[in-house]
Protein backbone atom coordinates (compact mmCIF):
# COMPACT_ATOMS: atom_id res chain seq x y z
CA UNK A 1 0.00 0.00 0.00
CA UNK A 2 1.05 3.61 -0.68
CA UNK A 3 -0.58 6.79 1.32
CA UNK A 4 -0.82 9.48 -1.03
CA UNK A 5 -0.43 13.25 1.12
CA UNK A 6 -4.12 14.64 1.15
CA UNK A 7 -3.24 18.25 2.49
CA UNK A 8 -1.14 20.49 3.25
CA UNK A 9 -0.48 19.53 7.27
CA UNK A 10 2.63 17.40 8.54
CA UNK A 11 2.45 13.86 8.66
CA UNK A 12 4.35 11.43 11.52
CA UNK A 13 5.47 8.80 9.32
CA UNK A 14 9.03 7.60 11.00
CA UNK A 15 8.97 6.53 14.13
CA UNK A 16 12.00 6.91 16.46
CA UNK A 17 12.78 3.26 16.12
CA UNK A 18 12.67 3.42 12.32
CA UNK A 19 15.03 6.50 12.69
CA UNK A 20 17.62 4.90 14.62
CA UNK A 21 17.01 1.66 12.73
CA UNK A 22 17.79 3.65 9.56
CA UNK A 23 21.14 5.25 10.98
CA UNK A 24 22.11 1.87 12.32
CA UNK A 25 21.65 -0.03 9.59
CA UNK A 26 23.31 2.60 6.93
CA UNK A 27 26.45 2.39 9.49
CA UNK A 28 26.44 -1.00 9.49
CA UNK A 29 26.32 -1.67 6.04
CA UNK A 30 29.73 1.12 5.32
CA UNK A 31 31.85 -1.11 8.29
CA UNK A 32 30.38 -4.14 6.30
CA UNK A 33 31.45 -2.76 2.87
CA UNK A 34 34.80 -1.19 3.98
CA UNK A 35 35.84 -4.05 5.77
CA UNK A 36 34.30 -6.36 3.63
CA UNK A 37 36.12 -5.25 0.47
CA UNK A 38 39.47 -5.87 2.67
CA UNK A 39 38.96 -8.96 3.44
CA UNK A 40 38.83 -9.74 -0.06
CA UNK A 41 41.78 -7.49 -1.30
CA UNK A 42 43.92 -7.55 2.03
CA UNK A 43 45.72 -4.22 2.33
CA UNK A 44 49.80 -4.06 1.71
CA UNK A 45 51.46 -6.43 4.25
CA UNK A 46 52.09 -4.94 7.89
CA UNK A 47 56.19 -6.17 8.90
CA UNK A 48 57.57 -7.44 12.24
CA UNK A 49 56.38 -10.71 13.85
CA UNK A 50 53.09 -12.31 12.94
CA UNK A 51 52.48 -12.25 16.94
CA UNK A 52 52.71 -8.30 17.20
CA UNK A 53 50.06 -8.14 14.54
CA UNK A 54 46.40 -8.48 14.10
CA UNK A 55 45.61 -6.48 11.01
CA UNK A 56 43.27 -8.61 8.84
CA UNK A 57 42.00 -9.98 12.55
CA UNK A 58 40.76 -6.85 13.49
CA UNK A 59 39.25 -5.79 10.04
CA UNK A 60 37.32 -9.60 9.91
CA UNK A 61 36.45 -8.50 13.74
CA UNK A 62 34.66 -5.48 12.72
CA UNK A 63 33.26 -6.99 9.82
CA UNK A 64 31.36 -9.92 12.13
CA UNK A 65 30.23 -7.92 14.85
CA UNK A 66 29.01 -5.70 12.49
CA UNK A 67 27.25 -8.32 10.91
CA UNK A 68 25.21 -9.05 14.26
CA UNK A 69 24.22 -5.52 14.48
CA UNK A 70 22.93 -5.74 10.88
CA UNK A 71 21.18 -8.80 11.30
CA UNK A 72 19.73 -8.41 15.23
CA UNK A 73 18.87 -4.10 13.93
CA UNK A 74 17.18 -6.16 10.84
CA UNK A 75 15.43 -8.91 12.76
CA UNK A 76 14.44 -6.22 15.16
CA UNK A 77 13.06 -4.17 12.28
CA UNK A 78 10.94 -7.12 11.47
CA UNK A 79 8.92 -7.47 14.88
CA UNK A 80 8.34 -3.74 14.47
CA UNK A 81 6.60 -3.97 11.46
CA UNK A 82 3.74 -5.60 13.86
CA UNK A 83 4.06 -3.33 16.49
CA UNK A 84 4.61 0.17 14.62
CA UNK A 85 2.81 2.47 12.57
CA UNK A 86 1.74 1.77 8.82
CA UNK A 87 4.60 3.41 7.66
CA UNK A 88 7.16 0.51 9.27
CA UNK A 89 4.78 -2.29 7.22
CA UNK A 90 5.04 -0.41 3.19
CA UNK A 91 8.39 -1.77 2.57
CA UNK A 92 7.46 -5.44 3.78
CA UNK A 93 4.48 -5.56 1.66
CA UNK A 94 5.51 -5.29 -1.31
CA UNK A 95 4.26 -8.46 -2.78
CA UNK A 96 0.94 -7.54 -1.10
CA UNK A 97 0.66 -4.83 -2.88
CA UNK A 98 1.83 -5.96 -6.34
CA UNK A 99 -1.96 -7.86 -5.69
CA UNK A 100 -3.48 -3.96 -6.54
CA UNK A 101 -3.69 -2.68 -9.52
CA UNK A 102 -3.90 0.71 -8.21
CA UNK A 103 -0.17 0.44 -6.46
CA UNK A 104 0.95 -0.70 -10.24
CA UNK A 105 -0.97 2.66 -11.42
CA UNK A 106 1.37 4.49 -9.10
CA UNK A 107 4.36 2.82 -9.61
CA UNK A 108 3.88 3.28 -13.87
CA UNK A 109 3.27 6.93 -12.72
CA UNK A 110 6.30 7.84 -10.38
CA UNK A 111 8.40 5.73 -13.15
CA UNK A 112 6.89 8.36 -15.76
CA UNK A 113 7.98 10.41 -13.67
CA UNK A 114 11.39 9.69 -13.57
CA UNK A 115 11.49 9.54 -16.93
CA UNK A 116 10.82 13.31 -17.18
CA UNK A 117 7.60 12.29 -19.45
CA UNK A 118 5.33 13.40 -16.47
CA UNK A 119 5.84 16.81 -14.94
CA UNK A 120 4.52 15.85 -11.62
CA UNK A 121 4.83 12.86 -9.50
CA UNK A 122 1.97 12.35 -6.64
CA UNK A 123 2.97 13.16 -3.27
CA UNK A 124 3.00 10.38 -1.18
CA UNK A 125 3.45 10.14 2.99
CA UNK A 126 5.67 7.27 3.17
CA UNK A 127 6.94 5.92 0.42
CA UNK A 128 6.07 6.39 -3.77
CA UNK A 129 5.48 2.76 -4.75
CA UNK A 130 8.61 2.74 -6.94
CA UNK A 131 10.53 3.25 -3.81
CA UNK A 132 9.06 0.25 -2.09
CA UNK A 133 9.35 -1.75 -4.49
CA UNK A 134 13.51 -0.79 -4.78
CA UNK A 135 13.29 -0.68 -0.80
CA UNK A 136 12.10 -4.59 -1.24
CA UNK A 137 14.13 -5.90 -3.84
CA UNK A 138 16.82 -4.04 -3.58
CA UNK A 139 17.67 -3.53 -0.13
CA UNK A 140 15.55 -5.91 1.62
CA UNK A 141 16.17 -9.03 0.11
CA UNK A 142 19.89 -7.74 -0.22
CA UNK A 143 20.23 -7.80 2.69
CA UNK A 144 18.88 -10.82 3.37
CA UNK A 145 20.85 -12.57 0.81
CA UNK A 146 23.95 -10.93 2.68
CA UNK A 147 22.78 -12.28 5.73
CA UNK A 148 22.53 -16.06 4.54
CA UNK A 149 25.10 -16.00 2.76
CA UNK A 150 27.67 -14.21 5.21
CA UNK A 151 26.52 -16.50 8.24
CA UNK A 152 27.22 -19.25 5.55
CA UNK A 153 30.48 -18.00 5.53
CA UNK A 154 30.51 -17.70 9.36
CA UNK A 155 29.36 -21.11 9.91
CA UNK A 156 32.71 -22.37 8.02
CA UNK A 157 34.80 -20.60 10.66
CA UNK A 158 32.75 -21.97 14.01
CA UNK A 159 32.53 -25.24 12.43
CA UNK A 160 29.75 -28.11 12.13
CA UNK A 161 28.80 -27.80 15.72
CA UNK A 162 27.61 -24.23 15.79
CA UNK A 163 24.10 -23.05 15.18
CA UNK A 164 25.69 -20.81 12.25
CA UNK A 165 26.65 -24.17 10.36
CA UNK A 166 24.15 -25.89 10.79
CA UNK A 167 21.30 -22.80 10.37
CA UNK A 168 23.03 -21.51 7.17
CA UNK A 169 26.73 -23.52 5.84
CA UNK A 170 25.24 -26.95 6.06
CA UNK A 171 22.71 -26.04 3.45
CA UNK A 172 23.77 -22.92 1.47
CA UNK A 173 27.35 -24.46 0.80
CA UNK A 174 25.58 -27.53 -1.41
CA UNK A 175 23.16 -25.29 -2.31
CA UNK A 176 25.90 -22.98 -4.03
CA UNK A 177 28.29 -25.40 -5.04
CA UNK A 178 30.72 -24.88 -2.85
CA UNK A 179 32.56 -22.30 -0.18
CA UNK A 180 34.45 -20.28 -2.90
CA UNK A 181 31.16 -19.61 -4.83
CA UNK A 182 29.21 -18.42 -1.61
CA UNK A 183 32.65 -16.07 -1.81
CA UNK A 184 32.06 -14.53 -5.29
CA UNK A 185 27.85 -14.21 -4.45
CA UNK A 186 28.57 -12.60 -1.11
CA UNK A 187 30.77 -10.32 -2.52
CA UNK A 188 28.78 -9.64 -5.53
CA UNK A 189 26.11 -8.33 -3.10
CA UNK A 190 28.21 -6.01 -1.88
CA UNK A 191 27.81 -4.50 -5.37
CA UNK A 192 24.48 -4.92 -5.20
CA UNK A 193 23.54 -2.86 -2.23
CA UNK A 194 26.24 -0.54 -3.39
CA UNK A 195 24.41 0.29 -6.39
CA UNK A 196 21.08 0.33 -4.13
CA UNK A 197 22.70 3.11 -2.23
CA UNK A 198 23.78 5.34 -4.75
CA UNK A 199 19.88 5.31 -6.59
CA UNK A 200 18.70 5.72 -2.81
CA UNK A 201 21.38 8.49 -1.93
CA UNK A 202 20.49 10.25 -5.12
CA UNK A 203 16.92 10.27 -5.25
CA UNK A 204 16.36 11.32 -1.72
CA UNK A 205 18.49 14.45 -2.73
CA UNK A 206 16.81 15.04 -5.55
CA UNK A 207 14.04 14.51 -4.14
CA UNK A 208 14.33 16.84 -0.85
CA UNK A 209 15.20 19.54 -3.32
CA UNK A 210 12.78 18.93 -5.85
CA UNK A 211 9.44 17.85 -4.56
CA UNK A 212 6.53 19.36 -2.36
CA UNK A 213 7.52 17.84 1.03
CA UNK A 214 10.66 17.34 3.17
CA UNK A 215 12.50 14.18 2.82
CA UNK A 216 15.96 14.43 4.17
CA UNK A 217 14.89 15.94 7.63
CA UNK A 218 11.89 13.22 7.81
CA UNK A 219 14.07 10.60 8.54
CA UNK A 220 15.96 12.68 11.61
CA UNK A 221 12.80 13.85 13.33
CA UNK A 222 10.23 11.87 11.36
CA UNK A 223 8.10 14.42 10.04
CA UNK A 224 6.68 14.77 6.52
CA UNK A 225 6.24 18.62 6.28
CA UNK A 226 4.81 20.54 3.26
CA UNK A 227 7.04 22.92 2.16
CA UNK A 228 5.97 26.53 2.04
CA UNK B 1 34.09 -70.39 6.54
CA UNK B 2 35.57 -66.86 5.61
CA UNK B 3 38.70 -66.10 7.09
CA UNK B 4 38.47 -62.84 9.56
CA UNK B 5 40.79 -60.26 8.94
CA UNK B 6 43.23 -60.72 10.98
CA UNK B 7 43.65 -64.30 10.09
CA UNK B 8 44.55 -63.18 6.74
CA UNK B 9 47.04 -60.48 7.32
CA UNK B 10 48.80 -63.18 9.55
CA UNK B 11 48.77 -65.14 6.71
CA UNK B 12 50.26 -62.75 4.79
CA UNK B 13 53.46 -62.17 7.44
CA UNK B 14 52.43 -59.36 9.73
CA UNK B 15 53.10 -60.25 13.19
CA UNK B 16 51.18 -59.88 15.85
CA UNK B 17 52.92 -56.42 16.94
CA UNK B 18 52.86 -54.48 13.62
CA UNK B 19 48.54 -56.02 13.75
CA UNK B 20 48.11 -53.98 16.97
CA UNK B 21 50.06 -51.22 15.96
CA UNK B 22 48.03 -50.63 12.78
CA UNK B 23 45.48 -50.22 15.24
CA UNK B 24 46.33 -47.75 17.28
CA UNK B 25 47.53 -45.38 14.39
CA UNK B 26 44.27 -45.92 12.79
CA UNK B 27 41.87 -45.54 15.66
CA UNK B 28 44.28 -42.03 16.48
CA UNK B 29 43.83 -40.61 12.70
CA UNK B 30 39.81 -42.23 12.55
CA UNK B 31 39.40 -39.97 16.52
CA UNK B 32 38.28 -42.59 18.19
CA UNK B 33 39.85 -41.91 21.80
CA UNK B 34 41.30 -44.33 24.18
CA UNK B 35 39.12 -47.45 23.77
CA UNK B 36 38.97 -47.41 19.80
CA UNK B 37 42.64 -49.98 19.18
CA UNK B 38 40.87 -52.64 21.38
CA UNK B 39 37.49 -51.61 19.16
CA UNK B 40 39.06 -52.03 15.86
CA UNK B 41 41.45 -55.28 17.26
CA UNK B 42 38.74 -57.22 17.91
CA UNK B 43 36.56 -56.40 15.13
CA UNK B 44 39.42 -57.15 12.87
CA UNK B 45 39.68 -60.72 15.03
CA UNK B 46 36.42 -61.73 15.16
CA UNK B 47 34.78 -60.45 12.27
CA UNK B 48 34.98 -62.63 8.83
CA UNK B 49 37.21 -60.66 6.01
CA UNK B 50 34.89 -58.28 4.06
CA UNK B 51 36.08 -58.26 0.82
CA UNK B 52 36.63 -55.01 -1.55
CA UNK B 53 36.15 -54.93 -5.43
CA UNK B 54 38.08 -51.99 -6.60
CA UNK B 55 36.89 -50.52 -10.36
CA UNK B 56 38.91 -48.21 -12.45
CA UNK B 57 36.90 -46.02 -14.54
CA UNK B 58 38.09 -42.33 -16.13
CA UNK B 59 40.52 -41.91 -14.43
CA UNK B 60 44.60 -41.29 -13.79
CA UNK B 61 45.41 -44.04 -10.95
CA UNK B 62 46.65 -41.00 -8.48
CA UNK B 63 44.09 -42.18 -6.10
CA UNK B 64 45.88 -45.55 -6.72
CA UNK B 65 49.50 -44.38 -6.18
CA UNK B 66 48.29 -42.17 -3.44
CA UNK B 67 46.86 -45.34 -1.38
CA UNK B 68 49.72 -47.71 -2.02
CA UNK B 69 51.91 -44.74 -0.25
CA UNK B 70 49.96 -44.70 2.64
CA UNK B 71 52.70 -42.95 5.70
CA UNK B 72 52.41 -46.12 7.55
CA UNK B 73 53.66 -49.12 4.83
CA UNK B 74 52.01 -51.49 7.33
CA UNK B 75 48.45 -49.65 6.76
CA UNK B 76 49.39 -50.01 2.98
CA UNK B 77 50.67 -52.83 3.13
CA UNK B 78 47.74 -54.29 4.90
CA UNK B 79 44.96 -53.07 3.58
CA UNK B 80 46.38 -53.42 0.09
CA UNK B 81 47.22 -57.23 0.35
CA UNK B 82 43.21 -57.63 1.84
CA UNK B 83 42.37 -55.63 -1.47
CA UNK B 84 43.94 -57.52 -3.88
CA UNK B 85 42.64 -60.77 -2.80
CA UNK B 86 39.19 -59.50 -4.79
CA UNK B 87 39.39 -57.34 -7.52
CA UNK B 88 41.43 -53.96 -8.73
CA UNK B 89 41.91 -54.42 -12.22
CA UNK B 90 45.52 -51.87 -11.69
CA UNK B 91 47.17 -54.18 -9.19
CA UNK B 92 45.69 -57.71 -9.02
CA UNK B 93 48.29 -60.24 -10.63
CA UNK B 94 45.75 -61.68 -12.72
CA UNK B 95 44.83 -60.33 -15.88
CA UNK B 96 42.10 -60.46 -18.59
CA UNK B 97 39.97 -62.95 -18.37
CA UNK B 98 41.08 -64.08 -15.39
CA UNK B 99 40.96 -61.18 -13.82
CA UNK B 100 36.95 -60.75 -15.25
CA UNK B 101 36.69 -64.30 -13.52
CA UNK B 102 37.85 -63.35 -10.41
CA UNK B 103 35.22 -59.97 -10.50
CA UNK B 104 32.15 -62.91 -11.21
CA UNK B 105 32.92 -64.69 -8.68
CA UNK B 106 33.27 -62.10 -5.49
CA UNK B 107 30.45 -60.53 -6.54
CA UNK B 108 28.36 -63.92 -6.87
CA UNK B 109 29.85 -65.10 -3.81
CA UNK B 110 29.76 -62.48 -1.73
CA UNK B 111 26.28 -60.90 -3.06
CA UNK B 112 25.37 -58.44 -0.69
CA UNK B 113 28.69 -58.33 1.94
CA UNK B 114 31.65 -56.66 -0.55
CA UNK B 115 32.54 -53.40 -0.55
CA UNK B 116 32.39 -51.59 -3.74
CA UNK B 117 35.25 -48.89 -4.16
CA UNK B 118 35.60 -46.89 -7.37
CA UNK B 119 38.27 -44.92 -8.99
CA UNK B 120 37.30 -42.32 -11.35
CA UNK B 121 34.29 -41.81 -13.12
CA UNK B 122 31.60 -43.24 -16.23
CA UNK B 123 31.86 -41.00 -18.98
CA UNK B 124 28.61 -41.24 -20.43
CA UNK B 125 28.73 -39.46 -23.93
CA UNK B 126 28.43 -41.62 -27.50
CA UNK B 127 27.34 -43.95 -25.06
CA UNK B 128 30.07 -44.51 -22.88
CA UNK B 129 32.98 -45.34 -25.70
CA UNK B 130 35.21 -43.49 -24.17
CA UNK B 131 35.67 -45.73 -21.42
CA UNK B 132 35.66 -49.42 -22.07
CA UNK B 133 36.87 -51.93 -19.64
CA UNK B 134 36.94 -55.74 -20.98
CA UNK B 135 34.70 -54.79 -23.91
CA UNK B 136 31.94 -53.24 -22.10
CA UNK B 137 31.00 -49.72 -21.78
CA UNK B 138 32.43 -48.88 -18.20
CA UNK B 139 28.58 -47.18 -16.51
CA UNK B 140 27.54 -50.87 -17.62
CA UNK B 141 30.07 -52.41 -15.42
CA UNK B 142 29.85 -50.09 -12.49
CA UNK B 143 25.72 -50.47 -11.97
CA UNK B 144 26.30 -54.32 -12.39
CA UNK B 145 28.77 -54.82 -9.17
CA UNK B 146 27.40 -51.62 -7.19
CA UNK B 147 23.68 -53.80 -7.44
CA UNK B 148 25.02 -55.82 -4.61
CA UNK B 149 27.58 -53.81 -2.63
CA UNK B 150 27.09 -53.36 0.87
CA UNK B 151 28.65 -50.55 0.99
CA UNK B 152 29.82 -47.71 -2.18
CA UNK B 153 33.39 -45.86 -1.85
CA UNK B 154 34.36 -42.77 -3.91
CA UNK B 155 38.03 -42.22 -4.45
CA UNK B 156 39.07 -39.46 -5.61
CA UNK B 157 37.59 -35.96 -7.20
CA UNK B 158 36.65 -37.95 -10.38
CA UNK B 159 34.60 -40.51 -8.52
CA UNK B 160 33.20 -37.82 -6.18
CA UNK B 161 32.35 -34.66 -8.55
CA UNK B 162 33.59 -35.69 -12.08
CA UNK B 163 37.18 -33.75 -11.76
CA UNK B 164 39.39 -32.24 -15.01
CA UNK B 165 37.28 -34.86 -17.37
CA UNK B 166 34.30 -33.10 -16.55
CA UNK B 167 35.20 -29.89 -16.41
CA UNK B 168 33.65 -27.39 -18.95
CA UNK B 169 32.78 -28.34 -21.55
CA UNK B 170 33.31 -32.02 -20.47
CA UNK B 171 33.48 -33.23 -23.95
CA UNK B 172 32.88 -36.72 -22.96
CA UNK B 173 30.11 -36.03 -20.23
CA UNK B 174 32.32 -37.59 -17.78
CA UNK B 175 29.51 -38.24 -14.53
CA UNK B 176 30.01 -38.38 -11.15
CA UNK B 177 28.98 -41.72 -9.93
CA UNK B 178 26.60 -40.90 -7.45
CA UNK B 179 24.42 -39.77 -10.19
CA UNK B 180 24.30 -43.57 -12.29
CA UNK B 181 24.07 -45.48 -9.30
CA UNK B 182 21.38 -45.77 -6.35
CA UNK B 183 23.58 -46.57 -3.22
CA UNK B 184 24.79 -44.01 -1.08
CA UNK B 185 28.43 -42.77 -1.86
CA UNK B 186 30.82 -42.53 0.58
CA UNK B 187 32.86 -39.36 -1.39
CA UNK B 188 36.22 -39.60 -0.22
CA UNK B 189 37.90 -36.47 -2.54
CA UNK B 190 41.14 -35.15 -3.76
CA UNK B 191 42.94 -35.14 -7.01
CA UNK B 192 44.55 -37.14 -5.15
CA UNK B 193 42.87 -38.25 -1.82
CA UNK B 194 45.48 -38.15 1.50
CA UNK B 195 46.32 -42.07 1.77
CA UNK B 196 45.74 -41.93 5.17
CA UNK B 197 42.33 -40.90 5.10
CA UNK B 198 41.40 -43.70 2.57
CA UNK B 199 42.67 -46.53 4.37
CA UNK B 200 40.97 -44.72 7.47
CA UNK B 201 37.90 -45.16 5.87
CA UNK B 202 37.71 -48.57 4.79
CA UNK B 203 39.59 -49.47 7.93
CA UNK B 204 36.22 -47.66 9.44
CA UNK B 205 33.70 -49.46 6.96
CA UNK B 206 35.17 -52.69 7.42
CA UNK B 207 35.62 -52.95 10.96
CA UNK B 208 32.13 -51.44 12.23
CA UNK B 209 30.23 -52.91 9.15
CA UNK B 210 28.56 -48.96 8.63
CA UNK B 211 29.45 -46.30 7.22
CA UNK B 212 31.26 -43.70 8.68
CA UNK B 213 28.93 -40.57 9.89
CA UNK B 214 29.06 -38.01 7.08
CA UNK B 215 28.12 -34.39 6.33
CA UNK B 216 25.44 -33.26 3.88
CA UNK B 217 27.29 -33.92 0.34
CA UNK B 218 28.72 -37.23 1.59
CA UNK B 219 32.38 -36.55 2.95
CA UNK B 220 33.38 -38.40 5.96
CA UNK B 221 33.59 -36.17 8.92
CA UNK B 222 36.41 -37.34 10.64
CA UNK B 223 38.55 -36.06 7.71
CA UNK B 224 36.25 -33.25 5.54
CA UNK B 225 34.77 -31.02 8.62
CA UNK B 226 37.31 -28.33 8.89
CA UNK B 227 39.28 -26.43 6.17
CA UNK B 228 42.83 -26.36 5.39
CA UNK B 229 42.53 -22.52 6.43
CA UNK B 230 41.30 -23.72 9.46
CA UNK B 231 44.06 -26.01 10.95
CA UNK B 232 46.86 -24.26 8.55
CA UNK B 233 50.37 -23.75 10.08
CA UNK B 234 50.27 -19.93 8.17
CA UNK B 235 47.41 -18.68 9.36
CA UNK B 236 48.93 -16.64 12.06
CA UNK B 237 50.39 -14.53 9.14
CA UNK B 238 46.78 -14.78 7.74
CA UNK B 239 45.23 -12.72 10.91
CA UNK B 240 48.34 -10.64 11.42
CA UNK B 241 47.70 -9.28 7.47
CA UNK B 242 50.86 -10.65 6.49
CA UNK B 243 51.05 -12.04 2.92
CA UNK B 244 53.61 -13.54 0.13
CA UNK B 245 52.64 -10.41 -2.62
CA UNK B 246 55.06 -12.22 -5.44
CA UNK B 247 56.65 -15.73 -5.51
CA UNK B 248 60.07 -14.04 -4.77
CA UNK B 249 59.61 -11.29 -2.58
CA UNK B 250 60.21 -11.43 1.50
CA UNK B 251 57.07 -12.12 2.52
CA UNK B 252 57.96 -15.34 0.16
CA UNK B 253 60.81 -16.33 2.01
CA UNK B 254 59.47 -15.36 5.52
CA UNK B 255 56.36 -17.87 5.05
CA UNK B 256 53.79 -15.57 4.94
CA UNK B 257 50.39 -16.31 4.00
CA UNK B 258 49.34 -17.30 0.66
CA UNK B 259 46.02 -15.65 0.30
CA UNK B 260 46.88 -12.94 -1.86
CA UNK B 261 48.73 -15.47 -4.17
CA UNK B 262 44.92 -17.09 -4.96
CA UNK B 263 45.25 -19.99 -1.76
CA UNK B 264 42.13 -21.90 -1.70
CA UNK B 265 42.87 -22.88 1.84
CA UNK B 266 39.99 -21.28 3.12
CA UNK B 267 37.11 -23.07 1.00
CA UNK B 268 39.02 -26.42 0.88
CA UNK B 269 37.72 -28.70 3.51
CA UNK B 270 40.18 -31.49 3.35
CA UNK B 271 42.70 -32.84 6.09
CA UNK B 272 46.06 -31.81 4.25
CA UNK B 273 47.02 -29.56 7.15
CA UNK B 274 47.03 -32.00 9.58
CA UNK B 275 47.58 -35.30 8.50
CA UNK B 276 49.78 -33.86 5.58
CA UNK B 277 51.26 -35.71 2.50
CA UNK B 278 54.31 -38.40 2.07
CA UNK B 279 54.74 -39.68 5.36
CA UNK B 280 53.24 -36.64 7.21
CA UNK B 281 56.71 -34.60 5.28
CA UNK B 282 54.55 -31.72 4.16
CA UNK B 283 51.75 -30.59 1.98
CA UNK B 284 51.47 -27.24 -0.53
CA UNK B 285 51.09 -24.73 1.37
CA UNK B 286 54.09 -26.01 3.57
CA UNK B 287 56.31 -26.06 0.10
CA UNK B 288 55.37 -22.67 -0.38
CA UNK B 289 52.77 -22.49 -3.36
CA UNK B 290 48.63 -22.15 -2.27
CA UNK B 291 46.06 -24.71 -1.99
CA UNK B 292 44.66 -25.38 -5.41
CA UNK B 293 41.18 -26.74 -3.86
CA UNK B 294 41.90 -30.12 -5.78
CA UNK B 295 39.06 -31.66 -3.30
CA UNK B 296 36.15 -29.54 -4.05
CA UNK B 297 33.49 -29.74 -6.46
CA UNK B 298 34.15 -28.43 -10.09
CA UNK B 299 37.56 -26.56 -8.57
CA UNK B 300 38.78 -26.66 -12.57
CA UNK B 301 36.11 -24.51 -13.51
CA UNK B 302 36.44 -21.83 -10.56
CA UNK B 303 38.88 -19.61 -12.45
CA UNK B 304 42.48 -19.27 -11.67
CA UNK B 305 44.07 -21.48 -9.07
CA UNK B 306 46.60 -17.98 -8.63
CA UNK B 307 43.69 -15.42 -8.35
CA UNK B 308 41.71 -14.69 -4.53
CA UNK B 309 38.92 -13.02 -6.96
CA UNK B 310 37.95 -16.05 -9.13
CA UNK B 311 36.06 -15.23 -12.74
CA UNK B 312 32.67 -15.49 -13.10
CA UNK B 313 31.86 -17.47 -15.66
CA UNK B 314 27.95 -17.14 -15.29
CA UNK B 315 27.81 -13.71 -16.91
CA UNK B 316 29.64 -15.02 -20.65
CA UNK B 317 32.30 -12.63 -19.27
CA UNK B 318 35.76 -13.26 -17.91
CA UNK B 319 35.71 -10.91 -14.72
CA UNK B 320 35.74 -10.93 -10.88
CA UNK B 321 33.20 -9.72 -8.74
CA UNK B 322 35.01 -6.93 -8.08
CA UNK B 323 35.65 -5.83 -11.97
CA UNK B 324 31.44 -6.76 -12.01
CA UNK B 325 30.28 -4.74 -9.28
CA UNK B 326 33.12 -1.66 -10.02
CA UNK B 327 31.74 -1.43 -13.31
CA UNK B 328 28.01 -1.90 -12.58
CA UNK B 329 28.68 1.34 -10.01
CA UNK B 330 29.94 3.49 -12.50
CA UNK B 331 27.18 3.14 -14.63
CA UNK B 332 24.79 3.65 -12.37
CA UNK B 333 27.00 7.16 -10.99
CA UNK B 334 27.24 7.85 -14.55
CA UNK B 335 23.15 7.66 -14.96
CA UNK B 336 23.11 9.56 -12.05
CA UNK B 337 25.11 12.56 -13.39
CA UNK B 338 22.84 12.91 -16.50
CA UNK B 339 19.51 12.12 -14.36
CA UNK B 340 20.46 15.09 -12.23
CA UNK B 341 21.94 17.37 -14.69
CA UNK B 342 18.78 16.62 -16.57
CA UNK B 343 16.92 17.35 -13.98
CA UNK B 344 18.73 20.79 -13.44
CA UNK B 345 18.01 21.81 -16.53
CA UNK B 346 14.55 21.44 -16.16
CA UNK B 347 14.20 22.96 -13.44
CA UNK B 348 15.65 26.15 -14.78
CA UNK B 349 13.65 25.89 -17.21
CA UNK B 350 10.33 25.53 -15.79
CA UNK B 351 11.50 28.56 -13.27
CA UNK B 352 12.11 31.03 -16.31
CA UNK B 353 8.64 30.29 -17.62
CA UNK B 354 7.00 30.91 -14.11
CA UNK B 355 9.13 33.90 -13.87
CA UNK B 356 7.56 34.65 -16.78
CA UNK B 357 3.84 33.96 -16.21
CA UNK B 358 4.35 35.95 -13.10
CA UNK B 359 5.10 39.15 -15.26
C1 LIG C 1 25.84 -5.26 3.97
C2 LIG C 1 26.19 -6.44 4.25
C3 LIG C 1 27.53 -7.09 3.93
C4 LIG C 1 28.52 -6.73 3.04
C5 LIG C 1 28.52 -5.54 2.09
C6 LIG C 1 29.57 -7.72 3.14
C7 LIG C 1 30.72 -7.74 2.36
C8 LIG C 1 31.64 -8.75 2.35
C9 LIG C 1 32.68 -8.93 1.38
C10 LIG C 1 32.93 -8.03 0.18
C11 LIG C 1 33.39 -10.04 1.72
C12 LIG C 1 34.56 -10.64 0.97
C13 LIG C 1 34.01 -11.75 0.10
C14 LIG C 1 35.08 -12.48 -0.66
O1 LIG C 1 35.67 -13.39 -0.10
O2 LIG C 1 35.28 -12.16 -1.83
C15 LIG C 1 32.81 -10.56 2.91
C16 LIG C 1 33.26 -11.70 3.57
C17 LIG C 1 32.61 -12.25 4.65
N1 LIG C 1 31.44 -11.81 5.24
FE1 LIG C 1 30.36 -10.22 4.70
N2 LIG C 1 29.23 -8.65 4.09
C18 LIG C 1 27.99 -8.30 4.59
C19 LIG C 1 27.27 -8.96 5.55
C20 LIG C 1 27.72 -10.05 6.24
C21 LIG C 1 26.98 -10.71 7.28
C22 LIG C 1 25.59 -10.35 7.76
C23 LIG C 1 27.78 -11.72 7.73
C24 LIG C 1 27.38 -12.70 8.82
C25 LIG C 1 28.15 -13.07 9.78
C26 LIG C 1 29.01 -11.70 6.97
C27 LIG C 1 30.07 -12.57 7.12
C28 LIG C 1 31.15 -12.64 6.29
C29 LIG C 1 32.17 -13.66 6.37
C30 LIG C 1 32.23 -14.79 7.40
C31 LIG C 1 33.09 -13.42 5.35
C32 LIG C 1 34.33 -14.24 5.03
C33 LIG C 1 35.47 -13.76 5.85
C34 LIG C 1 36.73 -14.48 5.51
O3 LIG C 1 36.84 -15.07 4.42
O4 LIG C 1 37.64 -14.44 6.32
N3 LIG C 1 28.95 -10.67 6.07
N4 LIG C 1 31.73 -9.77 3.28
S1 LIG D 1 48.28 -20.06 3.34
FE1 LIG D 1 46.19 -20.45 2.63
S2 LIG D 1 45.32 -21.88 4.10
FE2 LIG D 1 47.17 -21.03 5.03
S3 LIG D 1 46.42 -19.30 6.25
FE3 LIG D 1 46.99 -18.48 4.25
S4 LIG D 1 45.06 -18.54 3.05
FE4 LIG D 1 44.77 -19.85 4.84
Amino acid sequence: MATEMTGREPVYVWEAPVRLWHWVMALAMVVLAVTGYFIASPLPSTPGEASDNYLLGYIRFAHFAAAYVFTIFLLVRIYWVFAGNKFAREIFAVPRSMLKPSWWGGLIDQGLYYAFLKKEARSYQGHNPLAQAAMFFMYLLGSLFMIVTGFALYGEGTGMGSWQYKLFSSWVIPLFGQSQDVHTWHHLGMWYLILFTIIHVYIVVREDISSRETVISTMVNGWRVPKP
Amino acid sequence: MTPTFYEVMRQQGITRRSFLKFCSLTAASLGLGAGGATKIAHALETKPRVPVVWLHGLECTCCTESFIRSAHPLASDLVLSMLSLDYDDTIMAAAGHQAEAALEDTITRYKGKYILAVEGNPPLGDDGVFCIPGGRPFVDKLRRVAKDAAAVVAWGSCASWGCVQAARPNPTKATPIHQVIDNPVVKVPGCPPIAEVMTGVVTYIVTFGRLPELDRQGRPKMFYSQRIHDKCYRRPHFDAGQFVEAWDDRGAREGYCLYKMGCKGPTTYNACSTVRWNEGVSFPIGSGHGCIGCSEDGFWDKGSFYDRLTNIKEFGIEANADRVGATVAIVAGAAVAAHAAVTAIKRARSAKSNEKVEK
